[in-house]
This record gives structure tokens, sequence and C-alpha cells, in this order.
């Protein structure tokens, strides 16, 4: 049965406790509402709650669960001697579930019979020919072991999800004649259902809790694997990054030095651009424009905050990338060698942080009192007088945490160095030379063919560690700033 | 010496200042130095917004330029007439689709000389211009076979440096003699233009086919992902919405003053500024490396953008139940409602305007995210053709539109450059029109208390 079958086939149960509820409640009150606790609706969405929610709940933790117990069955049957060298049990266990999906999808398109598909003793060949025939991905030959392995899958996984399906709904079923017992009269339905709805709304409320633990769980196992078969000390203060995919790993040379020089860079090129014409364009807003022009020019400025960055990225690799080449590559300055460079990726995403910068620290411009602009009029001084010594110092420690919560971004901007900044990692000075950042490098170790266990695959967790305390650590400095230049004024 | 010594007939010591007695109207130096300081600072300011519109104008002119061509094709149209004894003559060949390509030079060349064309060409350019055409031919009256000896419109497309040539991406400077093309068929192409053999049609393939593979530029379409990205976003519209507002109405009207709420709070500020890049990682270890989640699916996309877009939305959400006056909740609370009627029966439909708008603008956001697609198999993966029903649309491998765009753009082939440059027209027209959804909402229902 389907999952989607059964779904439906909870919520259907779920709407039929709904009507009985009700009606159990009206008539045990003999049709007299008044006489009821709460609303008879609420009679019936408890005994619907009750069906629907435990029934859930065990499916999801059923759906979680049994991939783990399948896993270490299956496991026990693949002897040592089938883990070729270089591979892991990790990897033989993939073949096994592809192989067992290809088996499954074969019988289900009626390439295969359940008995042959079931056949313990089946010929390795024909079963290979034949998945191949029903346009099944065979990686390569199975072999008998991986057979029994996946048909030992196949059959645990149909057996388990046929238990499931019973253990669902007979909870379901369970659930409502639970609340339909309690409908009486004077049961306090609506407390009840309250409650309920209580519990979700704090579920609800908790999935942002779980995504934080979430993202740090598989950053931080991730990372201690890869610290385990790689130095952390080479890691962090390795000065060449020099993957290598085929040596699994052995000679690769893993230093996070010139990926963070890169990143630092194009994030300094970034904010060279966007805070100077970000801070003036704020300050022109709120200090000198009428607001027939701010009401145009800034949601014009907006506008380069709503496009996705890999419209920038494109914008990047073959618009700003070929026009610095035509000025500074060899027919011009002859410093530049290719279109992707530190400067191209500042560039852009220096484009990209200016309505970023702008509409902060247009806010905390705006949020500086009016008596202390009157005051330094009053005084003499003329508008820009005003904005350079009262505005500015006054709104200072916001504007910093404007540009940190910009560099925080910048940091951990990808389309545009990806597309923009080039591949190679390197330790220069010179902004016109390709090199590459912490994001684009997890990219690209996460997108390539590299095995998973390999250094060189995990090595993109330890960098996503890296950048997201980094990140993390940024905008807490940031949000301190500005939470507390906030209080100062309120 | 004091200056009230000085008169008027000595000359000054050269270290007094002397006092010119001006009119307050004559603006002296330190004046107008200040007002140049002014004037110079009011104009960093324009000068700083002129330059964010000029950015702005630079995208848009070059996604404008750089787009158009990916929704025009070039196409050789040639009205041609095989005849049975032909039909079967060819088939006795040993190279039949030889055969009939030089019968469909034979009409190519009849009807260009009734136009009066007088280029010279040769087989080898035609097949520079269009192709093997011999194939296509053949399947057709094979397939046809009522159709012979009737004349026959058959529209060819041109190989894909024809269609730079028409499109200005290829020039008579920048040419090079190649197998592909050579300087010479330019002067055919021109003539062909003239006699309107060859002619611009809109590519609707472009937008309702799949994505064709890395040899055939021509034939790419973005119509699957823009189907990947539809199924994705349904997944985050029913997960982000519903837990979303879940979140923000405990938050804003249960939520006690205690360190749990204090820890959601902390949480989701901190969510919303963590890189999409991390939520990508988060997504391969958690759903594909742990629950085995198949992958490239746009279920699991979709999952890993919402987790992504949760924050923001949970903030715009927070801001319009804000917005309702707490008269509201009181008036429901006098007359007997509960806590939870109260929010659910009056305050959250005043506000629904708001979090239908927040929720827009969120999906939006969604929409054009990259990172965290290509971490969960969305690059490289090429989308062939539609999904065949609806839940294989969650389940089954497909590819997103930027995810589209970056692999079109990772090509070595120049040509898909264009195709990407197209596809970020048509997400570009989606994202607008979402965001006009919102304005329009925002106008239309928004309530000022």
């Amino acid at each position: 049965m389907s999952l989607f079958w059964l779904f439906l086939i909870i919520l259907a149960i779920a709407l039929v406790g709904y009507v009985l509820g009700r009606a159990r409640a009206l008539s045990s009150a003999g049709g007299e509402r008044s006489a009821l606790h709460s609303l008879p609706s609420y009679y019936g969405a408890n005994v619907a709650m009750k069906a629907a929610v435990p029934a859930f709940l065990l499916l999801v933790i059923w759906l979680l669960a049994q991939p783990f117990y399948v896993n270490s069955e299956v496991s026990g049957l693949i002897p040592d001697t089938e883990i070729a060298e270089g591979s892991s049990r990790d990897l033989v266990l993939a073949e096994v579930r592809r192989a067992a999906r290809g088996l499954e999808n074969a019988v289900r398109s009626g390439a295969m019979t359940e008995e042959f598909a079931s056949n313990a003793r089946a010929d390795i060949s024909d079963v290979t020919t034949r998945l191949k025939e029903a346009g099944q991905i065979v990686t390569s030959e199975i072999s008998q072991p991986i057979l029994i392995a996946a048909q030992r899958y196949r059959s645990l996984s149909s057996i388990g999800n046929f238990y499931m399906s019973i253990a669902v709904i007979l909870i379901a079923i369970g659930g409502a004649l639970w609340g339909l017992r309690e409908t009486k009269a004077e049961f306090r339905a609506r407390n009840t259902v309250e409650l309920g709805m209580r519990a979700i709304l704090v579920g609800a409320a908790s999935i942002a809790i779980l995504t934080t633990i979430g993202i740090v769980l598989s950053l931080v196992f991730n990372t201690a694997e890869f610290f385990r078969i790689y130095p952390a000390s080479d890691f962090f203060f390795g000065l060449t990054w020099a993957p290598s995919f085929s040596g699994r790993g052995g000679t690769s040379e893993l230093g996070i030095i010139p990926l963070l020089w890169g990143t630092f860079y194009i994030s300094f090129v970034a904010l060279a651009v966007a805070v100077p014409i970000g801070l003036f364009a704020a300050i022109y807003l709120a200090e000198y424009a009428s607001s027939r022009v701010r009401s145009t020019a800034k949601p014009l400025l907006e506008i380069l905050a709503g496009i996705p960055t890999i419209v920038y990225g494109l914008f990047a690799l073959l618009t700003v990338g070929p026009l610095l080449v035509s000025v500074f590559g060899d027919n011009g300055i002859g410093i530049m060698k290719a279109g992707t460079s530190v400067m191209t990726a500042g560039l852009v995403m220096g484009v990209m942080l200016i309505p970023f910068v702008s509409s902060l620290s247009d806010d905390i411009i705006n949020a500086v009192p009016q008596a202390m602009r009157d005051g330094s009029y009053g005084l003499g001084a003329t508008k820009s007088e005003t904005v350079k010594q009262v505005i500015l110092p006054a709104a200072l420690p916001g504007i910093v945490g404007a540009v940190l919560l910009a560099a925080s971004r910048a940091i951990g901007e990808t389309m545009i160095v990806v597309l923009g900044a080039g591949a190679a990692a390197r330790l220069s000075l010179n902004p016109f030379e390709a090199m590459t950042t912490v994001t684009a490098k997890i990219v690209s170790q996460l997108t390539g063919d590299a095995d998973f266990a390999s250094p060189v695959a995990l090595v993109a967790f330890a960098l996503g560690m890296t950048l997201f305390v980094v990140t993390l650590g940024l905008n807490i400095v940031a949000l301190y700033i500005v939470r507390k230049y906030r209080e100062q004024y309120d | 010496m004091s200056d009230t010594t000085i008169t008027p007939d000595t000359p000054a010591a050269p270290s007094s200042p002397k006092r010119e007695f001006r009119s307050l109207y004559a603006i002296d130096d330190l004046t107008r130095k200040r007002n140049a300081a002014e004037r110079r600072f009011k104009a960093y300011g324009i000068g700083a917004i002129l330059i964010g519109l000029f950015f702005l104008a630079v995208l848009a002119y070059s996604i404008i330029k750089e787009g158009i061509p990916a929704f025009t094709r070039t196409i050789v149209e040639v009205e041609f007439a095989l005849t049975q004894e032909q039909f079967d003559a060819a088939e006795k060949e040993l190279f039949k689709t030889k055969a009939y390509e030089n019968f469909f030079i034979g009409a190519l060349k009849t009807q260009l000389d009734e136009s009066g064309m007088d280029v010279p060409f040769d087989e080898a350019a035609i097949e520079r211009l269009v192709g093997k055409t011999g194939g296509t031919i053949r399947e057709f009256f094979k397939s046809n076979p009522d159709q012979l000896g009737k004349p026959v419109e058959f529209e060819l497309a041109a190989s894909s440096r024809v269609d730079g040539y028409r499109n200005g991406r290829v020039t008579r400077e920048t040419i090079t003699d190649s197998r592909f093309l050579q300087k010479s068929d330019l002067d055919i192409v021109d003539a062909l233009v003239e006699a309107e053999v060859i002619k611009t049609v809109f590519n609707w393939n472009f937008i309702t086919g799949a994505d064709s593979g890395v040899d055939n530029p021509g034939g790419a379409g973005i119509g699957a992902s823009v189907v990947g990205s539809f199924f994705m976003m349904l997944v985050v519209l029913a997960l982000s919405l519903p837990i979303g507002v879940a979140a923000s109405i405990y938050l804003e009207e249960f939520a006690p003053q205690n360190r749990f709420t204090d820890l959601i709070e902390v949480n989701i500020s901190n969510l919303a500024a963590v890189p999409s890049i991390v939520f990508g990682i988060l997504g391969l270890a958690v759903f594909i490396q742990f629950m085995h989640l198949p992958q490239s699916a746009p279920l699991v996309g979709g999952l890993v953008l919402t987790l992504m877009t949760l924050p923001t939305i949970i903030i715009s959400t927070r801001a319009s139940l804000k917005a309702v006056p707490p008269s509201i909740r009181d008036a429901a609370l006098g007359i007997g409602a509960s806590k939870m009627q109260a929010t659910f029966h009056h305050v959250l439909p005043l506000a629904m305007p708001g979090i239908l708008t927040g929720t827009i603008l969120g999906l939006a956001q969604a929409l054009g995210e990259t990172a965290p697609l290509l971490l969960i198999g969305m690059v490289g993966f090429v989308a062939r053709g539609y999904p065949d029903g609806f839940i294989a649309g969650f389940t089954e491998p497909n590819s997103a539109m930027p995810a589209q765009i970056y692999t079109w753009a990772a090509r070595a082939d120049f040509a898909f450059y264009e195709k990407a440059w197209g596809g970020i027209i048509v997400l570009l027209v989606f994202l607008l029109t979402m965001n006009i959804i919102a304005i329009i909402l925002r106008r239309r229902f928004e309530r000022r208390w």
C-alpha cells in the first residue's frame, strides 16, 4: 500500500470520527445544544485529532526507523570479501538499495515476475540483463551476495511497510474510539482541542530549533569524520589547497588558508564597492531627497536586492568578466588573464549588496532623533556638516552593524563566486587573478564524483562548519550592536 | 600695538587682520567653501544613487539583449516534393539519407533559381547551414507515405552558428573558416534570407521543451525545469505557510516570556542570516544521506527551501499579526471567546492579506535560490523530459529553473550562454509576476488601523 493511500485512509478515519463525534455529542445532550459544554464541532474535532495525530506521529517515526533496521539486517548478509578494495560497506549497501529498487520497478512494470525477482537462486547475468531491459540502471554486474541482499532488502521493506500500514490504521481507529468514548455532554471538548492545537503551535515554532540542531549535527558529525582521516592542524593552517580526487585523498593537501584569503579578499572588494555607494545613497535618500525622489529611487535600488544571485553570477561571468579583460587584459594593461577574478566577483557582489547597505543605513539614519538635527542647524551648521558631525557619529554603531551584516552576506554568497571568481585556490595580492572561496569549494567538492567517505568530499563539511561559525559570529555581533543602538534612542 | 591705534592712513602691519566691512549679502570665502562642500556632498549622494541605478540599467540591458535571441530560432523553409519513383530509388541506394539529401538540395536549387538568386553553393555548404537533412526527410516520408508526390513544406532548424549570425553573436569579422561555417556561407545565408527561405520564428520549444544534453544547444528548453520549480514551490507553499503561520501565532499570541521562547527567537533571527549553501549541506546530510530520499527530486529541494524561507515568512507573518490592534482581541475575549478562538476567528483573518503577501515574497526568494539545489544533486542532471504524473513530479529527479540556468552557464558550448540568459528572462518574469501579485494584494486588502 503506498504512503499516499495510507495518508488518505487516516484522513478518512479522522473525518468519519469527526462526524460521529459531533453526532454523539449532540445525541448525548438529547439534541439540546445548550446542554453541551463546548460547541458540537469541538467534540468532532477532538475525535478527529485523537485519530489523526498519533497515527501520523507513528507513521513518521516508523518511516525514519525502518531503514535503519533494514540496513543493519541486510548489512549482515554481505560478506567482507564483497567489499572491494577502496570501497566501503556503505557503498555496497547503496548498490544493494539500487538493485532492490531496480527489482521493485521491474516487477511493477511487468518486466519480471514476482517469483523471478525473489528467487534466490536466479541466474545473476539473467537478472542483470532483465533489469537493463526494464530500463533500470545497474551500475555493475550484480554479484550473488548483492542480489541476495537486495532480495532480502525488498522482502524486509515490504513486510515492514505492511506492518506499518496495519499499525498506523489500528492506532487511528483506536484513537477515534478513545475520542468517541470520551464524548459526553459534560466533556470539556474545547479545552482538550485547544490544548492539542497549542501543542501543534509549539511544535511548529520548535522547527526553528530543530533546523539549527539539524545544521549543527550534520556539520559536526561529518566534520569529525573528516578530522579523523585528515589532521585538523593541516586543515586550518595549510597554505595549499590541492585535492586529489584519484589518489583516495592520501596525497590531497586541504589547507583552508587560500580559500579564506579568497573569501575575505572578494568580500573586501565587494564591501569597498557597496559601503560608500550604499552609505551615500542612504544619506541622500534620508536627508536630501524629496519624497517623490525617495519613493521612486528607493524601490528601484531595492530591485537589485530582489534579483536572484544566479543572475548576478551570470552577469559576472558573461558581462563584467569580458569587460574587465578588455580593459585590464593582454590587449589593455595586461594584468588580467581570464574573465574570472577577484575583481569580477567582488564588483558584482558589491552591486548586489548596495541596496542591503543602503536600506539598513537608511533605517538607522532615520532613527536618529530630529532634535539632534535641529540643534545642529540652530548652531548654523549646513546640512552636510550636520550629517558628517552629528548624524553619522550618532548612527555609527548601527552603520557598523549594517556593514557587518553585509560582510556576512558577502562571505556566505555562493553563486556569484562559483561563476565569477574562478576555481584556482591561490594566495595572491593581484585582484585581477582568479581565486576561489570557501563556498565555491563546498559546491565543487560536493557536486563532483568523489566518493562520499573520502576526505576530498568530507572536507566540504569542515568548510561549511567554518563558514557557519564565521557568519554566525558576525551576525550575532552585528545584531547585538544594532539592538544596543536602537535602545539608545528608543 | 593694538588695533584700536591704527589710523586709516597708517598702513596696517601685514600680520594683523584688516576687518573689511561688507554687506551680509556678499558671500565670504569661508561661506563659499562651506557651500561648495555642501554641494559636493549632495552630488556624492546623487552620484551614489545614479551609480546604483546605472548598474540596474546595465543589468537589465544585458539580460534583455543577450536573452531575447533564446526565444527565436532560425529555420530554413523549403518546399519540397518527392515522387514515389524518387522514394523507391532512394530506398535502393546504399547511402539512403545521402540520396534524400541530394533530392533536397536539387529542390532547394530550383527554388532559389526561380527566385533569381545567383550565389553559388554546394552540398557541403548546405550541410553546414542546416546539418544533415537526409535523415529528417526520410523519416518524414517513411511515416507519411501518403504525402509522396505532393509538395511538402519543410521547416529545418538552421545550425547554431547560422542562428548566431542572425542574432549577431557571430559576425563576419569574428568568424574563422571551419568545418562548421565558412565566410562564404554567410553570403548564401544573406541570399537565402533575401529569398525568405531562412526565417526567424518564435522558439516555442525553448519555453515548453526539456533540456537537450551537451551537444545540442538549439533544442534546449526550460519547460521541464519550470515544472520542477513548480512542484518545488508546491512543497514550499504546503509546508511553509501552515508551519510559518502556526509558529508566528504561537510566538506572537501565546508564548510566555521564558528561556524557551527566547531560544526560539534567537534561532529564528540567526537562521534568517545563515548562508543558503549551509541549508544545502543540511539537505544533503539529513534528507539524502540520512533519510535516503531520492537525489535531485523536487520534494527534497522543496524541503530544503522550506527550511530556508521559514524564518523570512515567520518574521513577516509576525509583523502582520502585530499590526492587528489589541482592541480586536479584547472585543473577542470580552464576549466570551477563548484565546484560541479570538486568534483564529478574528486576528488571523484580519492579518491574512499581510501573511499572504509575505508568503508570496518568501516563495519568490525561494524560487530564485540556486546554491542549496546544487548540493542536493540538481546540477549536472539533464532534465530530458516531463515527470509522468503528479506523484512522480515530486519524487522523480528533475531540474529547477535556477539550477538549469547554472547548468547551461557551466557548459562549454557558447551557444548555451544564450539559453542561460533566456532562462533568466523566464525566471524573472515569474518573479515579477509574484511580486506584482504581492503588491496588488497589499494595496487591495491592507488595512490601516
